[in-house]
């Protein structure tokens, strides 16, 4: 079906329609030379999204449909190769038509998902002791612009234990793009990564595609059996070019100019997170830059609900608040049996710190009790919270346990007595 | 039946546009014809001689012209002996089955039966000439745990039928006609141990609807005692994420005593989903002694799958609750979240174009949740029986702010609100309900006065909390400070339960009297300390003993031997 339509009936924003009969939903067109896909059918008219922007789109540009759906090439050869949104290459090498398999396909039968049940380590006690990520979570960090969510990201991906690692980029600055390319290769990481990389430069549209493209090609590992990490950033802009869409499209935004279906958006992209039973797994790690440090903004809203907790990386920490991992608790039982114990007992602890920490900003006179939890607090936060502590988890937990030795009685930890007996550090003080 | 086709005249996301010619009914299920597959729809609207229709699949490659095949049926679900145990999309497609067919993925256009295909001993129980009506029993099959009373259909209209003949008591198909039924005008119908029923109607098939009055006891401390649930009552658990809806929602699903228990997961993640799947068969019920799976089924319908059967999916999990009512059984409903299931509404509402309301959700929302959980209840069945359902929904409010619409319109129509806040769950304290304001309109396990009266002091704590922030502890008198202590000591012995602990998680009323006796008596007491640091000491060591307490079995020497314990040890402080 390669018949050439050129008449364009209208150019509105990205989207172009065109009188077609036979045109089928979610295919791909050619306009010019840009690649667009069907958006809506009325009757005979097609409205078409142009990937590349429909500027300096003519009315008399040549259309034509190619009758499929958008597509991605897999191999083997991804691995260490760098694209654009629309797939194009942008790291010199040849394109590739091999193997095409088509972007955002059907979901996942829950009835054949496994429990996830192996932990990833990472070295970062804030992650391994408190918040243990999970292979085949969905996990976003939540940040706000200018903490280096990247290098965390980044940090992550080299020392995660991890067969392929793809990273989905959209609307990155240049110079995060070329940062995250010069740690992978560094790092040696680069020939087991792909990169789809949508910069802040290119066009709109193909910033949407690329967690689709990154999730397709994730999947094929997968099912081929390789334990696949995805890392996706930023996807504030991806929901921020789905927005700029729907108005568009004229469609009536719900929240902040949000579509209302931005939730079913996130959900079938994060969704795609999965262990498969006989074969590889997926893992998701995002990151949600949260406007103006406002944790209701629709975006991190909607994201918080979809994902399997949630980091939040404040002032070059990973904050203890908020911060959660749905599925440690699938994990951390059989790590030590110190380990959750000693987990909430720390946060709850730290908890009464900041209470504290209050208090004396206002300037009340400090009992015992609040010296105490002082002393713990700076301790914690400068032995355990420090994003470039890098220690295995038994030792974290060990020194977690130093750290409340050095700073309370047993019975002021609210720890069951059995374990304290176990695992107190100075057995003196027990009597 | 001649079926009616149309054929599509546009596609807007999951909304598809067909002209048609002769009758086409408002709500009723097509399919359209794409390629292979036959893509199932429902009429939402009918506009200018123009339908529009839901898709419950995605909509890629659907082109205009493709032909649409009219049922005249509404959208339904079959019921019969076998769905226990099962798990179901929104749609009653089995996922497991769905799954030996189609490998890893969610193929569209497939649709099986949920109902397994095998014989039940049948049991008849009418005999011919009895009157029978909708929702009358004619025989009975075992399943599982259950005596499962196979029915009239309850949509049979008119009350002049009878039965006309019956089988024998012995072993037939499920598909297999079992009974013969006809009426005053000598119209027979063929009845079989399955029928469909409308998913969006009521069933109100019983002689009176009841005061819920009797507590459904969750064995959630919190709960059961201060924020009690009853039999037939609906209740609702907003909450922003990461608050512990979900992991609340499955200790409720896991130890509440209800017969049977429906789990809706309604646009959530289809990991939770697995979990109850993974668990519940390994977990063994203490009341029946069977696996907790053999009295559970999930309808899930995750995030990620289409938008328009999530919306189905609640009214299925409510129809499949109303069935099993009809049995006499006393059954939970558990749907999360119900925030999902209006925002599938709002998708759809704004793919109509309709005018929208608050936060573009449609101006039927209320209306609609209220009539989801006016579906709730307790009932006496025309034999007598005594039966329930209640519904309990989460709701998934934007930003955790309950002032947003679906919050609002849920508080209006239950009976009982377990919000769950965010410091609670910063916290960990777990289960993260707000003591103070959440509310509940039913009886408890626990005397209610004591219970109003222990919130007394957990609220007068949290006031001198609230002061203490401003005077400081020095600024705070001794007796205070004491109320301060007693009420952190009530939400950390009592509010607070440990949901990874064996013994700890599943509370019996028994236990939850025994206890709050124990905890009242400490509470009602005056003590001898004035030292802050002393009472803060005692306290410590207070909850201590008591959390060491909840780690015993009940009803153990271990148990009573930790009660006399602690009653030692806070007796030797008290003050006449």
């Amino acid at each position: 079906m390669q018949k050439v339509y050129t008449k364009i009936e209208s150019i509105v924003g990205n989207v172009v329609t065109v009188r077609a009969p036979g045109v089928k939903n979610g295919d791909l067109a050619l306009v010019g030379d840009s690649y667009a896909n069907v958006i809506k059918l009325d009757k005979d008219i097609v409205s078409l999204q142009v990937f590349a922007g429909a500027q300096g789109v003519s009315t008399t540009d040549p259309v034509r449909f190619l009758g499929r759906p958008m597509m991605v090439s897999f191999s083997d050869h991804l691995l260490g190769r760098i694209f654009d949104g629309a797939g194009v290459p942008r790291d010199n090498g040849p394109a590739l038509t091999e193997n095409m398999i088509p972007i955002g396909g059907p979901s996942f039968n829950p009835a054949k998902r496994i429990l996830p049940n192996k932990m990833v380590r990472t070295g970062i006690p804030m992650i391994d002791v408190f918040n243990t990520l999970v292979e085949s979570q969905k996990l976003p960090i939540f940040s706000i612009s200018g903490e280096p969510y990247n290098q965390l990201l980044s940090r992550i991906a080299m020392q995660a234990e991890v067969d392929v690692i793809i990273l989905g980029g959209m609307g990155l600055k240049y110079d995060d793009y070329m940062e995250f390319r010069d740690t992978l290769e560094k790092g040696g990481a680069m020939s087991h990564t792909v990169m789809f990389i949508h910069t802040a430069a290119d066009p709109i549209v193909e910033c949407t595609l690329v967690p689709d493209m990154s999730l397709a090609v994730a999947e094929q590992f997968a099912l081929a059996g390789k334990r696949v990490l995805v890392l996706l950033t930023d996807m504030t802009n991806f929901a921020d070019a789905q927005k700029e869409m729907a108005i568009t499209m004229e469609q009536v935004p719900s929240n902040r100019g949000y579509p209302g279906d931005l939730y079913s958006c996130l959900a079938s992209r994060y969704e795609k997170a999965v262990d498969i039973e006989g074969a590889g797994s997926i893992t998701i790690l995002g990151v949600t830059t949260m406007p103006g440090d406002d944790v209701t903004h629709p975006v991190p809203d909607n994201t918080g609900y979809i994902t399997e907790g949630q980091y939040y990386l404040k002032g070059g920490r990973i904050e203890p608040f908020g911060s959660l991992s749905r599925l440690k608790q699938n994990v951390n039982g059989k790590t030590r049996n110190d380990h959750r114990a000693l987990m909430d007992g720390m946060i709850k602890l730290y908890a009464q710190y900041k209470e504290s920490l209050e208090k004396k900003s206002m300037g009340f006179m400090m009992t015992e009790w609040d010296d105490k939890l002082l002393k713990y607090g700076e301790m914690f936060e400068s032995k355990m919270m420090d994003l470039s502590v890098n220690i295995p988890l038994e030792d974290a937990l060990d020194l977690g346990w130093e750290i409340l030795a050095e700073c309370f009685d047993p019975v002021e930890t609210g720890m069951k007595t059995s374990l304290i007996e176990e695992r107190w550090p100075n057995r003196d003080a027990l009597n | 039946m001649k079926t009616q086709t149309g054929y599509v005249a546009g596609v807007n996301g999951n909304l598809i546009k067909v002209d048609f010619d002769g009758s086409v009914r408002k709500n009723e299920v097509g399919y359209i014809l794409v390629d292979d597959k036959r893509l199932k729809g429902e009429v939402i609207r009918i506009n200018n001689g123009e339908v529009s229709m839901q898709i419950y699949e995605m909509t890629n490659g659907i082109k205009v012209g493709d032909q649409v095949e009219f049922t005249g049926e509404l959208m339904s679900v079959d019921l019969g002996p076998g769905l226990l145990t099962q798990v179901f999309d929104g749609l009653q497609n089995p996922l497991p089955k769905l799954a030996e067919q189609c490998g890893f993925f969610l193929d569209r256009g497939v649709y099986l039966d949920a109902i397994p295909d095998r014989d039940w001993d049948f049991t008849p129980v009418a005999k011919i000439g009895d009157h029978v009506k909708a929702g009358s029993t004619i025989g009975t099959v075992p399943e599982g745990l259950f005596t499962h009373h196979i029915m009239v259909p309850f949509t049979l209209r008119g009350s002049d039928w009878t039965v006309k003949s019956i089988n024998k008591a012995g072993s037939y198909n499920v598909r297999s006609t079992v009974c013969t039924i006809e009426n005053a005008k000598g119209e027979t119908k063929d009845l079989t141990m399955i029928f469909t029923q409308p998913i969006k109607q009521a069933v109100k098939c019983y002689s009176e609807k009841l005061r819920p009055t009797e507590p459904l006891v969750t064995k959630i401390r919190c709960i059961d005692s201060f924020l009690p649930v009853a039999k037939g009552g609906t209740f609702c658990t907003p909450g922003p994420f990461g608050a512990g809806k979900t992991v609340l929602q499955h200790m409720q699903a896991k130890n509440s005593e209800a017969d049977v228990v429906i789990v809706a997961a309604c646009g959530e993640r289809a990991g939770e989903v697995v979990e109850v799947l993974k668990e519940f068969p390994e977990l063994i019920d203490p009341k029946t002694g069977r696996s907790l799976m053999e009295r559970t089924i999930i309808i899930c319908n995750t995030s990620s799958m289409p938008v328009a059967a999530r919306e189905a999916s609640c009214y299925t999990a409510v129809t499949l609750a109303e069935y099993y009512r009809q049995m006499g059984l006393d059954v939970l409903l558990l749907a999360d979240s119900t925030s999902r299931w209006a925002q599938a509404m709002r998708e759809m509402s704004g793919r109509l174009e309709e005018i929208p309301g608050e936060e573009a959700f449609p101006a039927y929302l209320e209306s609609t949740i209220a009539a989801f959980y006016e579906r709730a209840g307790r009932v006496r069945l025309d034999d007598g029986q005594i039966a329930s359902i209640t519904i309990g929904g989460t709701v998934s409010p934007a930003g955790g702010n309950f002032e947003e619409p679906v919050t609002q319109a849920t508080l209006k129509v239950v009976g009982a609100f377990h919000g769950l806040a965010r410091e609670r769950s910063d916290a960990r304290k777990y289960p993260a309900i707000h003591p103070v304001d959440s509310w509940s309109k039913y009886k408890g396990v626990v005397d209610m006065d004591l219970v109003n009266k222990a919130r007394g002091i957990l609220i007068r704590s949290t006031e001198v909390n609230q002061m203490m922030k401003v005077v400081g502890e020095e600024g705070t008198s001794s007796e205070d400070y004491i109320i301060y202590q007693k009420g952190e000591l009530l939400d950390a012995v009592y509010l607070q339960q440990n949901s990874f602990d064996p013994i700890d998680e599943a509370c019996v009323p028994d236990r939850q009297r025994r206890e709050f006796g124990r905890l009242y008596d400490a509470l009602t007491k005056k003590y001898d300390i004035t030292d802050k640091r002393e009472i803060r000491a005692f306290f410590n060591q207070l909850r201590q003993e008591f959390l060491d307490w909840h780690g015993c079995e009940f009803e153990t020497p271990e148990f009573e031997a930790q009660e006399k314990k602690i009653s030692d040890f806070y007796m030797a402080k008290v003050v006449e």
